[in-house]
């Protein structure tokens, strides 16, 4: 593998706006990912991001099976009641076979390998959230200018997922 | 390739990581996470020898499972090994990188 040792990456700012599950899961394993590697790394959870670090809603994140053409699963069938509860069954059991955390672990390592967690200020004030709603691990509620203020320097790298 | 360490030859890969762990030695490990800007205490060896344990048993490693060991917490992990904890202290072990993602 060719590395340019001139520019490595230092810092990877990643933006979750979504909280199906495998959303959830790509943008942990990446941030976890960068800090492995000693590349620091922050996530800004905004719109349905947060739900991944609301208290009440973290554990019970949904695959999703409707809309999902690489469910290969007909929108008829994957809309049918406990369908969604099953596919994310089936793919909790193959990624702990893996030896990834549940959801509430992984923030826990994450924030425990000084990953920083963000909340978006103008969607928690769209879905009416308080701080106190979120996990203690998300440190403050900013506004997407303080987080691109966060992300100045050179290496810094922004992903939104 | 080879490479010295502690005023031995060893036979290393091209990441750095020892390819035979007979060669591997305390001095080399102290000459090793001097190249990684480390200076090793007491956690440092007690880490090492549970690594070199598990490697021994044929069991995959991850940060997860490093947590869980009871030798240190993940916090204490990137404490020592700031730069990459598993990548850092597997080399420093005398042990191949684990091809974690977690």
């Amino acid at each position: 593998m060719e590395v340019d040792n001139n520019k490595p990456v230092k810092k990877m700012m990643l933006v979750l706006s979504k909280a199906t599950l495998d959303n959830v899961y790509a943008c942990f394993i990446l941030a976890n990912g960068a800090r492995m590697e000693g590349i620091e790394s922050e996530i800004f959870f905004t719109f349905f991001g947060l739900e991944a670090v609301h208290k009440k809603k973290l554990e019970s994140l949904h695959v999703a099976t409707v809309g999902n053409p690489a469910m290969h699963m007909p929108t008829m069938l994957g809309g049918l009641p406990g369908m969604e509860a099953f596919a994310t069954k089936m793919m909790k059991n193959e990624m702990e076979k893996l030896d990834i955390p549940p959801v509430g672990e992984f923030l826990e390592i994450l924030a425990a390998s000084g990953s920083r967690l963000w909340a978006c200020k103008l969607a928690m004030e769209m879905f009416h959230y308080e701080k106190e709603d979120l996990i203690d691990e998300v440190e403050a509620v900013i506004t997407v200018g303080d987080f691109y203020q966060r992300a100045q320097g050179e290496g810094t790298h922004l992903m939104f997922i | 390739m080879e490479k010295m360490y502690a005023g031995v030859a060893v036979n290393v890969n091209e990441e750095g990581y020892l390819t035979d762990f007979s060669q591997w030695s305390k001095e080399v490990a102290e000459d090793i996470a001097k190249e990684e800007n480390v200076s090793l205490t007491q956690r440092h060896w007690d880490l090492i020898s549970y690594l070199q344990g598990e490697h021994k048993k044929e069991s995959a490693l991850s940060i997860r499972k490093v947590g869980k060991s009871g030798v240190v917490s993940i916090k204490e992990f990137y404490e020592l090994f700031p730069t990459g904890p598993l990548k850092v202290s597997t080399r420093v072990a005398g042990i191949p990188k684990p091809a974690s993602c977690i």
